[in-house]
């Protein structure tokens, strides 16, 4: 995060890499003149086997719907350990945790593959399970960020444990938990590209074509689109954080 | 009676922390639970709103036992001050002071209205201060939000553990003075928690002296200074200036005699203790000083030897 920037300029940041992210992906081929001057060694110096903005839609369905399922597996999985029974997990869940970050994709999707065959769906289940482990270190952090005196003077006041939280804990955990959001969905759009070795469409495809067929133009396409998603959804997470800035800053103060 | 404890015991880890504690706090009572760390005043006031449960013996609150309540309904109807305040960070300060009044149930306009009531209260003007975050408030304003949110929604008994403990000495001494308000004008029942001698004679109706789980001493401040019924007793408050203690406990208002020739040079209010009265003549080398009230009209005078010998 930057926080000395200012909002007006972190808004035209964002709006700036969407644009070029988007005249990329649909007007890749009218770039053809430019790539060919840039390498005029190669017969085809523009990927136009699909669309790239086709791919491009692909790779963020694939994320959006892995990160999903990732977000709400892991948050519910750190919620539930607020509550009596789902206590005792969670230094089971701290493990686990801690142990994903150790964890390489590319091994998530290699044991996926021969479990669910090739295509969408081992893509699908390694990105949902490799996001959930930043989400739910995430929550449990948040959580644990909630100052011990807030909580007692909430139980003290007679507020029940539903509404410490959902009034109390949710709220004051709230940074964090979008924090350890951002970095999942930023490091699950890298890891899509990976996915496209076991077949499902992404922004990986090109530069995967052009890494086997030594096309360099291919994989320079793919990276810049790949790598302006990632910029661009960082971005819009920094947006999403100022805007809950006014309702949560307190808590760096506090305590 | 307010709450009563009946042989309530309370152990941890198998060692009793506290032992066969009997007591009777009456409506209306500032009780002060006085001691050292270690001594259980905390667990005997967190017994009270079940923040800690007891293991033994009873507690009543109103007649009736602790256990009977709905854990919510009592603790609703208890305000809890503490030491580190535990303002919700993400909420302002009306918000915080309406925390218990919305949990009851009250409607927008009444909580509003008990917002402000409370806010002039405790000296902050709601204009300025109601829609503040809590990290925008100095440590004391954020403790008499802290208060201002423990009486909101009227409860039978406030219960403060060492609520003024992390303050400068100047902001604490215009709480105490602000807690001795509130309790004059609402004459609510407070159990007050602290380890400071001088803020317990302070503000105490009663102290309770407690040492490692059993009650040494109960009685009002000038009894405890006066009889001391045993060694700790004397020695937790002070042996060397258990008289000067005394005589701050007292006004000289009611020592004040006709002028016998000149007026006195010195002056000082009418509200003086024999304390602030005494050191006043040792700073000044004098033995006798004019009492004046507001105004400045003088209402008679005070002499040493009269005030000590009494």
């Amino acid at each position: 995060m930057l926080p000395l920037q200012q909002p007006r300029y972190r808004a035209n940041r964002l709006g700036f890499s969407v644009a070029a992210l988007l005249l990329l992906a649909y007007g890749l081929p009218y770039f053809q003149p430019l790539f060919a001057a840039l390498y005029p060694d190669l017969p085809r110096p523009v990927y136009l086997q699909e669309p790239m903005a086709e791919l491009m839609w692909q790779h963020i369905g694939l994320v959006s719907v892995s990160s999903a399922l990732a977000v709400l597996v892991a948050t519910l999985a750190g919620l539930a350990t607020t509550t009596e029974t789902g206590r005792a997990f969670k230094p089971l869940m701290e493990t686990l945790a801690g142990m994903g970050q150790t964890f390489p994709p590319v091994a998530v999707l290699a044991v996926a593959v021969p479990a669910v065959g090739f295509g969408e769906l081992p893509a699908l289940l390694a990105l949902s399970i490799f996001g959930v482990l930043p989400v739910l270190q995430a929550t449990l952090a948040g959580l644990a960020s909630v100052p011990t005196p807030v909580l007692d003077s909430a139980r003290a006041m007679g507020m029940s444990p539903r509404h410490i939280l959902t009034e109390v804990q949710m709220p004051l955990a709230l940074p964090l938990w979008l924090a350890g959001v951002r970095t999942s969905v930023v490091v699950n759009i890298g890891t899509a590209a990976i996915a496209s070795t076991v077949g499902a469409k992404t922004l990986g495809l090109p530069i995967i074509v052009g890494l086997s067929g030594f096309n360099t133009a291919y994989v320079l396409q793919g990276a810049m689109v790949l790598g302006l998603l990632a910029i661009a959804a960082d971005l819009a997470f920094d947006w999403l954080a100022l805007a809950l800035h006014g309702h949560t800053r307190s808590v760096d103060n506090e305590a | 009676m307010m709450i009563r404890f009946e042989h309530t015991r309370k152990l941890y880890d198998g060692a009793a922390a506290i032992t066969d504690l009997n007591l009777d706090i009456q409506q209306g009572e500032l009780l002060v639970l006085l001691g050292p760390s270690g001594s259980g005043k905390s667990t005997v006031l967190k017994m009270v709103n079940r923040m800690v449960s007891h293991d033994g013996g009873q507690i009543l609150f109103k007649g009736k036992d602790i256990n009977s309540f709905n854990l919510q309904d009592l603790r609703r109807r208890m305000g809890y001050a503490i030491q580190s305040v535990g303002l919700f960070p993400h909420r302002t300060v009306a918000h915080n002071i309406a925390t218990v009044p919305k949990l009851l149930g009250w409607d927008a306009q009444r909580v509003q209205a008990r917002v402000n009531e409370l806010l002039t209260l405790l000296a902050l003007d709601p204009e300025q201060y109601a829609s503040r975050y809590p990290h925008q408030l100095s440590g004391g304003q954020q403790q008499r939000v802290g208060v201002a949110r423990a009486l909101a929604a009227d409860p039978d008994v406030l219960l403060m553990d060492e609520p003024f403990g992390a303050l400068d000495p100047v902001t604490r001494a215009a709480l105490q003075i602000a807690l001795q308000k509130i309790h004059r004008a609402t004459g609510k029942t407070i159990l007050f928690v602290t380890h400071d001698i001088d803020e317990a004679l302070l503000l105490a109706t009663r102290i309770v002296l407690l040492n490692h789980g059993h009650i040494a001493q109960a009685g009002t401040p000038l009894e405890l200074l006066q009889q001391p019924a045993n060694d700790f007793v004397a020695d937790f408050l002070g042996r060397a200036d258990l008289g000067l203690k005394q005589l701050s406990l007292r006004a000289i208002a009611s020592h004040i005699k006709a002028i016998e020739g000149t007026e006195p040079k010195h002056a000082i209010a009418h509200t003086a203790t024999f304390r602030e009265a005494i050191s006043h003549m040792a700073t000044l080398h004098v033995s006798t000083l004019s009492v004046v009230d507001e105004s400045g009209t003088v209402l008679g005078q005070v002499q040493a030897a009269d005030l000590l010998e009494n």
